[in-house]
């Protein structure tokens, strides 16, 4: 618990003496979406019974909180490729799942500090949505996938331009193509049929849904569990790869 | 020898086609300061990292306080205390924050952390900058803090690896003196080097490494000594000759016999490396 805690505490230090950049650079995409997609392109846009923007926030929400909780990934690759403070852990009589379970908490914190900058800028904008339970719950599961996928892969890429590599080919795809800017449903059977894979996709959906306040689907939530459940066991088990 | 701190078997460690670690055994006993000699990539580093858990080896044990490094590895990593080549420190952290990073990495509680971390600056002579951010301290300071946070849970084995490389004379100095201190303490010190000097002052033994293997290991006094005592180096034909001798007369007698320019001087660690490897350590 201890171990766990000094990982944990080490990434909220660090965040805390990074505050106003994280802060800036955790705004500035959000902002720049909803300038260039919510008020500008979709100012006149209506999806169903909601306006754009109303449409846009809880999809930049799942996408952020994609990209703030794997962005720990980045945070580790820098400890280990380049501070080498990963020996200070590898080093310590930390169990593998303290050091995981630490640094999925550091993602999800980061995703759920991104969060609130978007709500609060949605908050200025005018946009009043249900930030209910399943809406955070929602959050918290797409975070747990993502910070997850982040520190297994972490733990395998052996530089910081396969780390660069794996977020051009995987992240930022999904982050446009996984419900966040469009309706999913809306596009072509076989497009769907793809865009179905993608975790974001679901995330996309039950975190729309519980921001109009519709009924929660049981499913979203079901897949991101257990497939947050799987990659934070890959997770567990790829530490020992990162040792030489 | 006292208790076996540090006991290795048939150590080997092959990176794809590189053997880095040739079946290495050795014991180090308590309250020992050891020192391994060798060039860069000998397997100095690579020995440290298997015995601290940063690498897996490749075949043979390891023992740190009766401890398997893989078998009981937490039991194991409890035991020692790691000052690593690279500064390793969170640089963005200060001084203190990143000395209590580690108690908590070692699960000390919060009274006995803010304790010793107050006697550690004092230790290391830092205690004015506790609160500065690591990035703000020199290289010699920022080796003080590594010392610092490798001795915060009192370990029974300190690993040293490389701790002067690339600093001043004068602060190489201060650090050995501070090395010195921790032993006198009672901790078993592990240091690698490719200092001669470093060795020679603080080492009670030392083990030659090269191309993965162990080539030599005794006091080195008893190195040197088999040496013969005294070196006569001379220029012959613009390459550097050395002839050894049991003692300074006998070295003098035969400058007496000969032409050109001389230097007697004391035999050191680097003769006796050459003699058994035929390379100089710095090569």
């Amino acid at each position: 618990m201890s171990g766990m805690l000094a990982i944990y505490l080490r990434e909220l230090l660090i965040l805390r003496k990074r505050f106003f950049r994280q802060l800036a650079s955790m705004s500035v995409g959000p902002l720049l979406y909803l300038i260039a997609f919510g008020l500008g392109m979709g100012r006149d846009v209506r999806i169903g019974s909601h306006s754009y923007l109303e449409f846009l926030i809880p999809g930049l929400v799942a996408m952020n909180s994609m990209i703030q909780s794997f962005a720990i990934a980045s945070e580790i690759n820098i400890a280990r490729f380049y501070w080498h403070i990963f020996e200070e852990f590898q080093a310590a009589p930390l169990r593998n799942i303290a050091y995981v379970t630490g640094e999925v908490l550091a993602g999800i914190t980061r995703a759920l500090f991104s969060t609130a900058i978007i709500l609060f800028i949605a908050f200025v904008s005018g946009i009043t949505l249900s930030y209910n339970l399943y809406f955070w719950l929602a959050v918290v599961l797409n975070s747990f996938v993502f910070a997850s996928l982040a520190v297994g892969l972490a733990m395998l890429v052996k530089s910081h331009s396969d780390q660069a590599l794996l977020t051009n080919f995987f992240i930022t795809p999904m982050a446009f193509l996984g419900g966040t800017f469009f309706p999913v449903d809306r596009m072509p059977e076989w497009v769907r049929e793809v865009l179905h894979f993608l975790p974001l996709t679901h995330a996309s959906k039950a975190i729309r849904a519980a921001a109009f306040g519709e009924p929660p689907e049981l499913f979203p939530y079901i897949l991101l569990g257990a497939l947050g459940v799987v990659l934070f066991v890959l997770a567990y088990h790829w530490v020992n790869r990162a040792r030489e | 020898m006292k208790e076996a701190m540090i006991r290795i078997e048939n150590l080997a460690k092959k990176y794809k086609q590189i053997e880095a670690l040739k079946g290495v055994s050795l014991q180090v006993g308590r309250g020992e300061l050891f020192a391994y000699l060798g060039p860069n990539g000998s397997g100095k580093t690579t020995t440290i990292k298997i015995l601290t858990g940063l690498a897996v080896p490749s075949s043979g044990d390891a023992w740190l306080h009766g401890f398997h490094i893989d078998r009981e590895s937490l039991q194991a990593k409890r035991q020692c205390g790691l000052v690593p080549q690279n500064i390793n420190l969170d640089h963005e952290l200060t001084v203190r924050e990143n000395l209590d990073l580690h108690g908590k990495l070692f699960q000390m509680p919060k009274k006995e952390r803010k304790a010793r971390i107050s006697e550690l600056m004092e230790y290391v002579d830092i205690a004015d900058r506790r609160d500065s951010p690591v990035k703000q301290l020199s290289g010699g300071m920022r080796r003080r803090v590594m010392i610092a946070r490798a001795l915060m849970h009192s370990p029974k084995i300190l690993f040293l690896d490389e701790p002067t490389a690339g600093l001043d004379p004068a602060i190489r100095r201060r650090i050995w003196s501070l090395v010195k201190q921790i032993q006198q303490g009672g901790a078993t010190i592990f240091l690698t080097t490719h200092y001669i000097e470093e060795a020679e002052f603080l080492a009670e033994r030392v083990a030659f490494l090269d191309e993965g293997a162990i080539v030599a290991l005794d006091t080195p006094r008893k190195l040197m000594d088999g040496m013969g005592g005294w070196a006569l180096d001379r220029i012959v034909s613009g390459s550097m000759e050395t002839s050894y001798f049991r003692d300074r007369e006998e070295a003098n007698r035969h400058i007496d016999q000969q032409e050109g320019s001389f230097s007697v001087r004391r035999v050191n660690l680097e003769d006796v490396f050459i003699s058994v490897t035929g390379k100089k350590v710095l090569e």
